[in-house]
């Protein structure tokens, strides 16, 4: 479970958030907001990415700023661009690489990035250039790369931005097939429509906490 | 080594990597003492069939030499001019099989399995403060960046050329300022990247 207690955050004098008092137990969380409301924010907060000026972030009791290692083992998250996430050169070693810091026996590891790779469709491209891959594939990638360590939570910050419609709707399904906690940041809405909770962030607050239609009903209202 | 590795399952893809560039040490040393131009040509004839064991289209094999026709014409003039035809064609000859050699290597080598190799090297300095892992690291994100920036690059000349401006026309700065802007930025995309991975917890 997440808890946001009194959480603010603020870089120099811009308030970035502020008076966060959040609970996040779900199944599937959308985050939604406009350019700089401070959803990205948020979401970094939760696996301390990002700590707060004020108050703090717990997850499942942890205080994240000071658990932040122990906590980032259960907390994934993928960007918007899978660019900066890829980092070695081929998909499967990029996969193996999330699995360097566990220390897995060799037979262990092999068999879970072979399950990864084929779960996410990804097997004829395994020993291709990662760089190579279409934004749809290298979001997949990344995607496989952090749930290869198999998180409680995926976070994910708006990740289909970069991608077209038919790409979008396909990380869209996987999200919302995930076993694990999700958390979305998206400006896509119809990708959070079918969840189970939607927060609506304005100016560093949460305006809106409430199921997918009133929530969205709320953010359009804002946006008119 | 950016993403050069040709998938396959020959005998010398399954060869150990620290092997691999044991053999590739010796053999280029070894390749130093050959004088004479048959020697070397037999040394070419070797490489050959290795491509041929490791199962390489001979367009890729190829391809990977493509960065020496810049070299080889001023190799090769240089030693008309101050050696002898013989001197010319042997050392282009060992060029060519060292180079070809290398890309042998890291044609059916993961990147993975190199950067392994050199952690296990390394590891007896751990005793004087060398970080192995972080060296991996280091040296698997200097891989990495290498298409990261020539994209950055790309990007920019186009947007360059978007807006009118093409060829050397417009200061260097103009080039470099937004693609130096765009490559610290993705560095720190990056960093927070591998912090969101556990990387360096």
């Amino acid at each position: 479970m997440i808890r946001f207690d009194g959480v603010g955050h603020a870089f120099g004098p811009r308030i970035v958030l502020e008076g966060i008092n959040l609970t996040l137990s779900e199944h599937r969380i959308g985050v939604v907001g406009a350019n700089g409301s401070g959803k990205s924010t948020l979401a970094r907060m939760i696996n301390g990415l990002v700590e707060p000026s004020t108050g703090t972030v717990t997850f499942d009791g942890l205080d994240v700023s000071r658990h932040g290692r122990v906590v980032r083992r259960q907390v994934g998250f993928i960007f918007t661009d899978p660019d900066t996430q890829i980092v070695m050169p081929t998909v499967r070693e990029d996969i193996a690489f999330t699995l360097r810091r566990e220390k897995l026996p060799a037979p262990v590891a092999a068999r879970r990035i072979t399950d990864i790779i084929d779960r996410f469709g990804l097997g004829e491209h395994a020993d291709h250039p990662a760089h190579l891959l279409s934004g749809g594939q290298k979001q997949l990638l990344a995607l496989a790369s952090v749930m290869v360590a198999e998180p409680a939570v995926l976070i994910a910050d708006e990740p289909t931005t970069l991608l077209d419609a038919r790409n979008a709707a396909m990380i869209g399904r996987l999200l919302s097939t995930l076993e694990q906690q999700v958390i979305v940041v998206t400006h896509q809405l119809e990708l959070v429509e079918s969840f189970d909770r939607v927060l609506v962030i304005d100016n560093g607050r949460v305006v809106a906490d409430d199921l997918p239609r009133p929530a969205l009903e709320h953010y359009r209202a804002l946006l008119a | 080594m950016i993403g050069l590795y040709f998938p396959g399952t020959s005998l010398i893809h399954r060869m150990r990597p620290g092997w691999k560039l044991a053999v590739l040490a010796l053999t280029v040393g070894f390749a130093f003492t050959l004088h004479r131009p048959w020697q070397v040509g037999a040394a070419l004839l070797g490489l050959i069939a290795l491509f041929a064991v490791a199962r390489i289209p001979w367009r890729i094999g190829l391809a990977q030499l493509r960065p020496l026709l810049w070299v080889v014409p001023f190799i090769v003039i240089f030693q008309l001019i101050f050696a002898t035809w013989e001197v010319a064609l042997t050392s282009t000859g060992i060029l060519l099989f060292n180079v070809g050699l290398a890309s042998l290597l890291t044609l059916t080598t993961t990147v993975t399995d190199i950067l392994n190799v050199c952690q296990a090297l390394l590891r007896p300095f751990h005793r004087f403060g060398l970080d192995p892992d972080r060296v991996g690291l280091m040296l698997a994100l200097t891989i990495r960046c290498i298409p990261l920036v020539a994209g950055i690059v790309t990007d920019v000349t186009q947007a360059r050329k978007a807006r009118g401006v093409t060829g050397i026309r417009g200061s260097t700065l103009a080039l470099a300022a937004p693609a130096v802007i765009r490559a610290l930025r993705t560095a720190d995309a990056l960093g927070e990247a591998l912090r969101a991975r556990g990387v360096d917890d």
